[in-house]
């Protein structure tokens, strides 16, 4: 048997992609953003999102970006990673980003705090679909760049400070 | 018909004007505060994807020294002053006159804090002479320094402009020291206005930016 060459897939800001076994999805350089990932690991199949603003009605363009919004991005992201095999009730999740990467003294506003609501977007997306988050790294004030493993369900954060962590 | 389209070359010349006339006297800061020759780029206007812009300073995960700053008044936005690790080094080294100075070792707050002064001059300058070129009331905000990876950073600045689009325009000036080779610039001004800020400066300069 031929060994297949493992790609890995690149998944851009505000975008989404699904992977299958043995190759690898990977999102770089998450800040304020969370990446998502969706898998079913028996069927070694897996998904991630880069999510960039929480909620779409934040919006002000008529194209629509569904792997931009949390509120979009999961549920298209679920739809896909079942379009590949992925089986509905054996679905789990992992993300990590939502830092707060400048921390300013004055004027924070909304947008600056926009990390946290992220995450909290993300997580309440999960809950409405009933997938169980595994494991997060989320918050805090660093970049992190993530690799996720359909086949054995790892998924790999790298920061500058604390290099590369298993998840 | 969405801004982007609306965008022409003259708005386009105007964007690079005002990355001239900002970026020069940051450089003329930056250059006396160094005491050396800082040489910069023609100005670069460019409508582009996230992650092209990502791309433009070595792709999301390449780890560089930022100072970021909002502009508040009458035509928000952001501004962000990129440098490679190692020429963040090189004008640390000079300001706090330390040779040996290197970011991994000892992030003391005074070389912190230096660099981020760094950021905060240069901005200022770019800001200042835009707000005089255009008569607008512009003022930078406490300025925040990170030593992290790029997409992380610039990220911050491209919210506003993702609530229109998946596109940014971006006012890309880049620096470098005399003497060090072309191919390898060593610091980035870039400039993002708000997307209702762009027609709030053709406007300043004069030139109608509407159906």
């Amino acid at each position: 048997m031929m060994s297949e060459i493992v790609q890995v897939v690149k998944v851009g800001i505000a975008d989404m992609n699904v992977v299958k076994a043995p190759h690898v999805i990977r999102t770089c350089g998450l800040g304020s953003c969370v990446g998502v990932v969706v898998y079913d690991l028996a069927k070694e199949v897996a998904g991630m999102a880069h999510v960039m603003l929480p909620d779409s009605s934040l919006a002000k363009s008529e194209k629509m970006n569904v792997a931009k919004y949390a509120d979009t991005a999961i549920e298209e992201l679920i739809r896909r990673v079942i379009g590949a095999g992925g089986r509905n009730g054996h679905l789990k999740a992992k993300m990590a980003g939502g830092a707060q990467m400048f921390q300013f003294r004055t004027g924070t506003t909304d947008m600056m705090r926009i990390g946290p609501r992220n995450v909290e977007a993300v997580r309440q997306q999960l809950q409405r679909f009933r997938i169980p988050i595994v494991a997060e790294d989320v918050g805090g004030s660093s970049g992190r760049t993530i690799e996720f493993h359909p086949k054995t369900g790892i998924l790999l954060i790298r920061t500058v400070n604390q290099g590369v962590r298993e998840m | 018909m969405s801004y982007f389209e609306r965008m022409n070359a003259v708005h386009m010349d105007i964007l690079k004007e005002i990355g001239n006339i900002g970026a020069g006297h940051a450089a003329t800061a930056l250059s006396k505060l160094l005491n050396k020759r800082i040489e910069m780029t023609i100005p670069d206007v460019r409508i582009i994807s996230f992650d092209e812009m990502m791309d433009i300073v070595g792709g999301a995960d390449n780890v560089v020294a930022a100072v970021f700053l909002r502009i508040e008044g009458d035509a928000p936005g952001n501004m962000f002053f990129v440098l490679s690790i190692e020429q963040a080094e090189r004008f640390i080294q000079q300001m706090i006159g330390d040779e040996q100075f290197k970011l991994e070792q000892d992030c003391s707050e005074l070389s912190l804090s230096a660099l981020q002064e760094l950021g905060n001059i240069l901005a200022g300058s770019y800001l200042s002479s835009l707000s005089d070129f255009t008569n607008l009331n512009l003022h930078p905000s406490v300025p925040a320094l990170s030593i992290d990876m790029i997409g992380a950073i610039l990220s911050y600045g491209l919210i506003e402009m993702s609530r229109v689009g998946d596109h940014v325009i971006v006012v890309d000036t880049a620096i470098h020291e005399e003497h060090q080779p072309d191919d390898r610039v060593n610091g980035h001004f870039f400039l993002l206005p708000d997307p209702e800020s762009f027609h709030i400066i053709f406007r300043a300069l004069g030139v109608e930016h509407d159906e």
